[in-house]
């Protein structure tokens, strides 16, 4: 057996490389979606997919969210396991009513009878210099809906081993993927893909003491590198990257704060009624004796996703990581 | 030649000729007849099958007895709600009928009958209107998709269903009804123009029942009929009597037919009249006069086909009797079986989340089963 040569690969082929086994292993597996097909999809995730398994596996559909979404249900319904393909985060929202009233609770509804194994790829989250509805993160609305599955990888591995995991999985799956990573490179070896585990455990990516910074997707690399000018300061952060919003892991997230007895949560979304708000408040609830300070939140202006020139104020970076961590120092009655 | 080139003021501009343009398809097959398709009481009733007549009057008779029990049932408190299809009752027997059993229905929350004449329980297809659980029935098992109560949105899970269907290589077809305020909606749209461009074998049954809870056909479309939006999306569009059973029987099977073949979908529009209140729950003096409902009874689908038998000497009072007996046998057993109060297990609702519980759920279903186990021991 040789060795299989190492090669740096971006986030977007190692999306295109999960979807391309998945097809290969499981004839059950369809990706349909606007422009997938010729085009490669428009961040080229779904790149030669047409070329290896026909128009009928990969498939252009007619302009329409609801519609790619609708069909998708019916196909789920007679066994296959379509992956779909939303072009951007604020073009899903026409589909809304086939996520929230039928991929969800179809399972439910049917007492398990009609299990719908959809996969819906969602490209989220600012930093690409995109015009309005381009750069929306949506996750607090996914989060919201009973019956679904939400997760957003950080890394390259992840991105292959979570969109493998999100294909086999039999809930449906929303993939929400961080399109300012999209063409981050990693070591990885197309040959020897990462490893495929199940959906819903959170990883330490950084050990560390002082607090613990929490976090998913396109805030990862910041937290990391906020991680490390922290260190500078004395502060030795810990920082968990979530990978699964739903469910959420618990069990890592409570671990690392009653280790660190600080927490800071961290995402791009607003953080009024945003992912944050939970998070902090289940860290509450769990965690509270070993707490040396609130938890705190840093997380989008409660704005509209702002214009492309201004989205650098808006987006929370390390600076305003590094602010909360030294607010962490909070003394009783100050 | 660009115009600056052009030699002196003399010569006039001639642009060349656009590229040509002509129709893609040829729209004029596709438009629906102008008078929608009968065939009791005339001429063609003649080749109609007496067997499939027959079939289709002990099934509308039992059909018209379903829905006076659902509804005498949402007096007595057993059902939350029943729309009822009384009037309609040709579309949903005829349309189900028209099906093979390896085909697939897509029904509305009107459309319990179709489900029954399918051959589900009848208990079964009013569990969701009981308030039990959301679907009584195994959809697999019958090939019925659960009643829908979003408008529209079956109409694209049928397209997906069936296309599947088809590059699995199986001769599958999904009949999906909708109502005619639903035609309305997006989905309806969606659906339709996936299932032409995939040339899906779908059938698309649109009941115009003239009104969506209290709003006329005039306030929904200025279209000319629902049949002929069939034509803006490259599909033929089909105008039928829906109280004519025979005639919405041959109309829906010979697209059911075309669909099998590998010729596409068909929008096929049902002309009837919904002659009880939207539910229960609505005041239909408020908004129709009682002129018009007095006019549609004259045009009973039961009785239309029952003149239609006796005339022919296929029915004497004898079936007529045998019919509504047979029926009423029905509604007794449905009658006792809904005054048995369901048992249901409250734990049920943490089961079919996820095909995984989550942490979340489990500790959830713990707080519940301590709260039962309270409940329980303070009794
Ligand atoms: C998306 C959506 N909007 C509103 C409703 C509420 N609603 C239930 S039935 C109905 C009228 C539907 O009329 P129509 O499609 O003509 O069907 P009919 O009830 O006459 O069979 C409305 C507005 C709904 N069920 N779904």
């Amino acid at each position: 057996m040789t060795t299989a040569a190492v090669k740096p690969a971006s986030m977007a082929q190692a999306l295109q490389r999960a979807m391309r086994d998945a097809m290969a292993e499981d004839p059950a597996v369809h990706v349909l979606g606007e422009d997938v097909g010729a085009l490669g999809g428009v961040f080229r995730v779904t790149d030669g997919l047409v070329k290896e398994f026909g128009e009928d596996r990969c498939t252009d559909t007619p302009l329409a969210e609801a519609g790619i979404l609708g069909t998708a249900v019916g196909m789920a319904m007679y066994g296959l396991r379509p992956v779909v393909e939303m072009q951007f985060d604020a073009f899903a929202y026409p589909a809304f009513e086939q996520l929230i009233s039928h991929v969800s609770r179809m399972r439910n509804r049917t007492r398990g009878g009609m299990p719908l194994p959809i996969t819906v790829r969602v490209p989220y989250g600012g930093g690409i210099g995109g015009v309005e509805h381009h750069s929306d993160s949506s996750e607090a609305y996914y989060m919201a809906t009973p019956g679904l599955h939400v997760v957003t990888p950080a890394t390259v591995d992840d991105a292959y081993g979570m969109l493998r995991a999100a294909i086999a999985s039999d809930d449906p799956v929303v993939f929400l993927e961080p399109k300012r990573l999209y063409w981050s490179k990693a070591q990885w070896s197309p040959d020897a893909p990462a490893a495929v585990e199940p959906i819903g455990r959170a990883v330490v990516r950084r050990p560390g003491r002082s607090a613990t910074l929490i976090t998913y997707g396109p805030s990862v690399p910041v937290c990391m590198e906020a991680a490390e000018a922290a260190a500078a300061e004395g502060w030795d952060l810990e920082v968990v990257d979530l990978r699964s919003l739903v469910p959420f892991d618990d069990e890592t997230v409570c671990a690392s704060v009653r280790r660190t007895g600080r927490a800071v949560v961290v995402h791009e979304s607003t953080g009024f009624g945003g992912p944050g708000g939970e998070i902090a408040a289940r860290v509450t609830e769990r965690c509270f004796h070993h707490l040396e300070a609130p938890v705190l939140r840093v997380a989008g202006f409660d704005i509209p996703y702002p214009p492309p020139m201004l989205e650098r104020h808006h987006l929370p970076g390390v600076d305003r990581v590094l602010d909360a961590v030294a607010r962490l120092q909070w003394e009783a009655g100050s | 030649m660009t115009v600056q080139e052009l030699p002196g003021a003399a010569a006039a501009y001639r642009p060349t000729p656009p590229p040509a343009w002509k129709p893609r398809t040829d729209p004029t097959p596709l438009l629906p007849d102008p008078e929608p398709y009968r065939v009791l009481g005339t001429d063609a009733a003649a080749g109609a099958d007496p067997e499939l007549l027959l079939r289709l009057y002990a099934q509308l008779v039992r059909g018209r007895r379903y829905n006076a029990q659902a509804t005498a049932l949402t007096k007595q408190g057993r059902l939350a709600v029943y729309p009822s299809s009384t009037g309609q009752e040709a579309c949903e027997v005829a349309a189900a009928l028209a099906l093979e059993e390896r085909d697939w229905l897509f029904p509305s929350y009107r459309d319990t009958l179709a489900a029954v004449a399918r051959g589900l329980d009848p208990v079964q297809a009013l569990t969701l209107l009981r308030g039990d659980w959301h679907t009584g029935y195994d959809p697999r098992e019958h090939r019925i998709a659960p009643l829908c109560t979003p408008l529209a949105t079956q109409l694209p899970h049928a397209v997906g269903l069936a296309h599947a269907a088809r590059l699995k290589g199986d001769d599958v077809v999904a009949l999906a009804m909708v109502g005619d305020g639903g035609t309305s909606e997006g989905d309806f749209h969606e659906a339709l123009n996936f299932a032409a461009v995939w040339r899906a074998p779908v059938v698309f049954l649109v009941q115009n029942n003239g009104f969506a809870i209290s709003v006329p056909l005039a306030k929904q479309t200025a279209a000319p009929s629902l049949a002929h939006k069939a034509v803006g999306y490259g599909m033929p569009g089909r105008l039928v009597d829906g109280n004519d059973a025979a005639a919405v029987h041959e109309v829906v099977g010979d697209a059911v037919a075309k669909a099998r073949r590998g010729g596409g979908p068909t929008l096929i529009e049902a002309v009837t009249y919904r002659i009880d209140a939207h539910t229960n729950a609505d005041d239909a003096t408020r908004y129709r006069a009682e002129g018009e409902v007095e006019t549609w009874r004259a045009h009973d689908p039961i009785r239309l086909l029952e003149r239609e038998l006796t005339e022919r000497g296929l029915l004497d009072e004898h079936g007529i009797r045998a019919a509504a007996d047979a029926a009423e046998t029905m509604a007794a057993d449905l009658r006792e079986r809904m005054n048995a109060d369901p048992v249901l297990d409250p734990m049920d609702l943490f089961e079919h989340v996820y095909a995984e519980q989550t942490t979340q759920l489990r500790e959830q279903a713990a707080q519940l089963r301590a709260e039962l186990d309270a409940e329980e021991e303070a009794r």
